[in-house]
């Protein structure tokens, strides 16, 4: 039976598995029937006896003191139950922390309601209960606070200029993280000498993960079980849980975090938000359970946010194109608070140490930092910095290649690692991948649809078309050992299954990973149904509940089907072994004449000899007399995985055409190509999404979305009239290719798929529009790029780059 | 993002509603499809105490296509005109609605709702305006008037409706067989950054007369007599005089700007949205 094949051009040609294997099919997924019937549960289909719903009092200054708080007329509101400000809930504050000294990081709260500061508009202040939602809301409206308005700083300019106000206390020059992480001896003189500088100077904007689900809680006190539950739409719930059980001083054992199913989360849900530490404690206070709902105008402006940074890079380069040194000062501006569990660090961290990417580069400088301001705090946003950085080199490169006459591919191609396992200056040894090979099958999909004589064909017509390319890593599977590098105080990593075959031979997992719509539930099941021989349909995945789950690390920096999907493989493959022992026992032939079959255990010499899994269920659970002394009743087993070394490395090269209409500016993609290789693909309809998905998200970013504020600091972009994200209007179509190296660590060859589409999009479009804008001799290197300046740039109205 | 409370009224007829909305005063708002008053309700940005709910009298809900003339009553939807036959002489009505939002909003929203919003990019305005529309309105007590589209559009989201008067009916009595819409914007769906509507007088190739209005330049719809006047001179229908047109389109108008999109920008956008929808409604 054959599902797929690759279009890899045969060096590398394996091909998905096929074969009668569940992983590499792409079989439809398991989660469909619920969601596409309206069978799902979201947070906001919860509703439980006597709950009430919560609004949040929310900071209309961006900056400012609070002088007072009155909530006496909320509470005369029809329907307002109760209202709680800071100080009658008394919970404790999220501190992220990191280990490293206080000349690098400055360490900073944030109250779970605002008390004396506020410290951006949106920052909550009071929360209301009220019967409904609608009469919340009237409740917020009567709420009285005054504030002590002090000056805001917005703008990496104003938080660095020497009178700035200080965001917080503790960092008088708002500079919450300064890290030079990498400054190889004798870079100045590799920059001085070399035959070949260039620069790029690039603004990116700020971004909205915009999952479709806003965030949300139910929460209430379950007196039969002694515990909190808490449902909530999260990445992470058992980060969820310590937090919360921290801010609000109660045993983690007597908090319950339950997650439904998750329409998105892409990283903003990966952070432990407040709110729901709010509405958990209210709903303790007024002893009756709480829902809160954010809605979207509370998502688009006071929700977490991403991506605004500056970079100032240069890189050196040799006649021949060969990259000499790189040198790099990055500023990520992380709005009013640091994220839990990963601080304000996780931005310029990531891009310091990922910024060589897929190049061979000899000499590297780096400066990261992290600055506050007063705006909505930031998370980390799928592809989390890579998106801009890899945007960064690929310009870089471009502009080498103009300034040394040489095709930019052609200067791809001499820099491209090509020998595995290879070590970069910034101290990271990537594994296998495809850099080489990818960027060619691009080049060639590219070419042999015709889109370069389509170029040239429309510019004789007086058309502008442009064609790029980007080429990038993604790292995936970060263990311990990686993620401690980064110097987290909470250290992520491992991942922990547990497996339990039922009296009928099917299967239960659990995973400490948390779909949000990435298909676990299929993508796992495939994994497990592999080890044990078993149909999808008796491999069951449980996730998101903190009573069932063992700890985990949820669902981020695309580690589920690396660590995750390894964890349920080793844990099926320790329930195989159990089940291969009591086989042998049960058959009374040796255990190496034993192997696990069709949904059962047959004999090697005889394979017509052999017991159904119902069988040996039937003795483990029913006939436990007939089990070997020694062996326990049951079949349950266990696993736990951590990443290996500096995790695993998925790459992708994508191409792009694009028209610059001259009449409005409008840049039009006609064509996107994406070479991707994740390894092994456990189902290649799921990577396909993930790809395409991210794509949409990049794309979004390099040509529409833009979180902006007034002079104020007041969100003027805080519906979808003002935060353009694009429709399906906007996005085109991808072409997929696949190329597969498989990941040598983990059990299946995967690598993660989840954040790359993100990564290349960006550059790639760049690129694109600026070899488009060439006759005009305008760069664009600030994102989001506006109709408006591909238009002035086509009519001769822009600064032609120096 | 939920309304303030309101009460909520059903009207059974023309004239029960007129009449309890001058009853209620300047506090009660017509609901028909809701697509611009409840986002605006749920903002919290309008905040009416009554809503009169007019979506039952389907005595407004009609498209009444004559040799010479359109009628359109004004609860029909965007989509019941967009998939309606309305002949040669009024197809660029039909074609316009695909610039009106999404496909949801389409039929949903409502012909009357559109020119009582009167939004500075609505296509209704503009179609009423291009086209000399009459907006035929009910007021209590049973009155009943005509205004001109010309005089309907005072400035921002202002008509000159009276509180208690609706809109039942907007009236085309010339056919338009070369008129065209065309607009920009970034998404498809959004509200245009510039819209732009001519209707050309062409016979055998020669342009004698014909009207420009256009959308996102100001407070309001506007028609350009200052473009139209190079229309009336007249001349081969073709590149030169539709460039003279549109020059005189961009020249005439000093529409607002933004950050990502400056007066200049939105004035280039006039000019080349004039060129390309004269070049549409000649080869139409």
């Amino acid at each position: 039976m054959t599902f797929g094949t690759a279009t890899g051009d045969g060096e590398r040609g394996a091909g998905f598995r096929v074969d009668g294997t569940w992983v590499g099919a792409p079989v439809t997924r398991k989660e469909d029937p619920r969601l596409l019937t309206g069978g799902a549960r979201f947070v906001d289909d919860i509703h439980l006896p006597r709950m009430l719903h919560a609004a949040f009092v929310r900071s209309t200054v961006a900056s400012g003191h609070v002088t007072s708080v009155d909530l006496s007329r909320v509470l005369e509101v029809p329907g307002v139950v109760a209202a709680f400000t800071a100080e009658d809930l008394d919970l404790g504050d999220i501190t992220p922390r990191l280990d490293r000294p206080p000349e690098e990081y400055t360490e900073t709260s944030m109250p779970i309601l605002a008390r004396d500061r506020v410290r951006f508009v949106g920052e909550p202040v009071a929360v209301v209960l009220a019967e409904d939602p609608y009469a919340a809301e009237d409740g917020i409206e009567a709420a009285d606070v005054t504030y002590d308005v002090t000056p805001p700083v917005l703008s990496e300019e104003q938080a660095l200029a020497p009178e700035a106000n200080a965001v917080h206390e503790q960092a008088p020059g708002n500079v919450l993280l300064d890290v030079s992480m990498f400054a190889s001896d004798g870079i100045d003189d590799v920059f001085a000498e070399a035959p070949c500088v260039v620069q790029v100077h690039t603004r990116t904007g700020r971004q909205n993960a915009l999952p479709l689900e806003t965030r949300g809680v139910v929460a209430g006190w379950d007196s039969r079980a002694e515990q909190l539950l808490v449902q909530t739409c999260t990445q992470v719930p058992h980060q969820v849980r310590t937090v919360l059980a921290g801010s609000l001083g109660m045993a983690e054992s007597t908090v319950r975090v339950l997650v439904p199913d998750m329409g998105g989360g892409f990283g903003i849900k990966c952070v432990v938000g407040r709110e729901e530490i709010a509405v958990a404690a209210a709903s303790i206070r007024v002893r009756r359970p709480v829902k809160w709902i954010e809605d979207r105008k509370d998502a688009l402006s006071a929700s977490f946010l991403a991506r605004e940074q500056r970079y100032d890079a240069r890189a050196a380069f040799d006649e021949t194109g060969r990259i000499l040194g790189l040198d790099v000062d990055v500023l990520c501006d992380m709005g009013a608070y640091s994220c839990y569990p990963f601080t304000v660090g996780i931005e310029p961290l990531m891009a310091s140490s990922e910024m060589p990417g897929v190049y061979r580069v000899p000499a590297y400088r780096v400066r990261g930092r992290a600055i506050a301001t007063n705006k909505a705090p930031t998370a980390p946003y799928r592809g989390v910095s890579r998106p801009q950085h890899v945007m960064v080199m690929e310009r870089l490169v471009e502009r080498a290649a103009r300034e040394l006459g040489l095709d930019p591919l052609e200067v791809r191609r001499r820099n491209l690692i090509t020998v595995f396992p290879y070590t970069g200056v910034n101290n990271v040894t990537y594994d296998p991948g495809s850099y080489l090979e990818s960027l060619n099958l691009c080049e060639r999909v590219i070419a042999d649809e015709g889109w370069y004589e389509t170029r040239r064909a429309a510019a004789d017509q007086g058309r502008v078309l442009g064609i790029g390319y980007s080429c990038f890593n993604e790292r995936t599977g970060y263990g311990s050992d990686a993620f401690a590098k980064r110097k987290m105080q909470a250290v992520p990593g491992f991942d922990i299954s547990e497996i339990r075959m039922d009296t009928a031979g099917a299967v239960v997992v659990t995973t400490g990973t948390m779909s949000h719509g990435q298909s676990h539930e299929t993508t796992m099941a495939q994994i497990v149904a592999d080890k044990l021989g078993l149909p999808l349909d008796k491999v069951k995945i449980q996730q998101g509940d903190t009573d069932r789950v063992a700890y985990g690390w949820g669902s981020f920096a695309s580690r589920s089907i690396t660590i995750g999907g390894t964890a349920v493989a080793l844990a099926a493959g320790n329930l195989g072994g159990k089940l291969l022992d009591l086989g042998a026992h049960l058959l009374e032939t040796p255990r190496d004449n034993v192997e696990l079959g069709d949904e059962g255990v047959r004999q090697r010499d005889d394979p017509a000899r052999g017991l159904s899994y119902r069988d040996i269920a039937d003795v483990a659970y029913l006939k436990s007399h007939l089990l070997p002394k020694e062996t326990e009743p049951g079949l349950q087993a266990s696993a736990s995985f951590d990443g290996v070394g500096d995790g695993t490395f998925s790459n992708a090269s994508h191409g792009v055409v694009v028209e610059l209409h001259r009449d409005t500016g409008r840049v039009e993609i006609l064509r996107y190509v994406c070479v991707e290789d994740c390894g092994v693909a456990i189902n290649p309809q799921v990577v396909d999404g993930q790809a395409r998905g991210g794509i949409a998200q990049g794309i979004a970013g390099a040509l529409f979305e833009k979180v902006t504020y007034d002079e104020n600091g007041e969100p003027s972009a805080a519906s979808f009239l003002d935060y353009k994200v694009p429709t399906a209007c906007e996005i085109p179509d991808v072409g997929m290719h696949h190329i597969e190296t498989p990941c040598l660590f983990t059990d299946n060859g995967a690598k993660g798929a989840g954040e790359g589409g993100t990564i290349g999009a960006p550059a790639a479009v760049l690129n694109a529009v600026n070899d488009a804008l060439r006759p005009t001799g305008v760069e664009l290197n600030d994102t989001p790029i506006t109709p408006q300046q591909v238009f002035d740039a086509l009519t001769g109205a822009l600064e032609v780059a120096p | 993002m939920k309304p303030p409370p309101f009460t909520y009224h059903r009207a059974r007829d023309v004239a029960g509603a007129t009449d309890l909305v001058a009853e209620l005063g300047e506090d009660a708002k017509f609901l028909a499809g809701g697509q611009s008053l409840i986002p605006m309700m749920n903002f919290r940005l309008a905040r009416p105490e009554h809503l009169i709910d007019i979506g039952r009298l389907g005595e407004l809900s009609f498209v009444d296509v004559g040799p010479e003339s359109l009628r359109v009553g004004s609860l029909s939807t965007h989509r019941a005109v967009e998939t309606a036959d309305l002949g040669a002489g009024f197809e660029v009505v039909r074609d316009t609605m695909r610039w009106i939002g999404h496909l949801p909003i389409r039929t949903k929203g409502t012909v009357g709702g559109s020119l009582a919003h009167a939004d500075a990019t609505a296509e209704w305005c503009l179609l009423a305006v291009l086209l000399d529309a009459d907006i035929v309105v009910a007021g209590a007590g049973g009155r009943r008037r005509t205004i001109a589209a010309s005089e309907a559009f005072l400035g921002f989201y202002t008509t000159v409706l009276e509180e208690d008067e609706l809109i039942v009916e907007v009236a085309f009595g010339r056919p338009a067989p070369h008129a065209a819409v065309t607009e920009f914007a970034e998404r498809k769906g959004d509200f245009a950054l510039v819209s732009a509507a001519v209707d050309l007088d062409v016979s055998s190739g020669t342009v004698s007369g014909g009207r420009v209005a256009l959308g996102g330049v100001g407070p309001a719809v506007v028609r350009v007599p200052e473009a139209e006047r190079v229309l009336h001179a007249g001349g081969r229908a073709g590149t030169d005089l539709f460039e003279t047109c549109a020059q005189a389109a961009a020249q005439a108008v000093e529409p607002p700007g933004d950050d990502d999109a400056g007066t200049g920008y939105r004035k280039a956008l006039v000019r080349n949205l004039v060129v390309r929808a004269c070049e549409e409604a000649v080869a139409r």
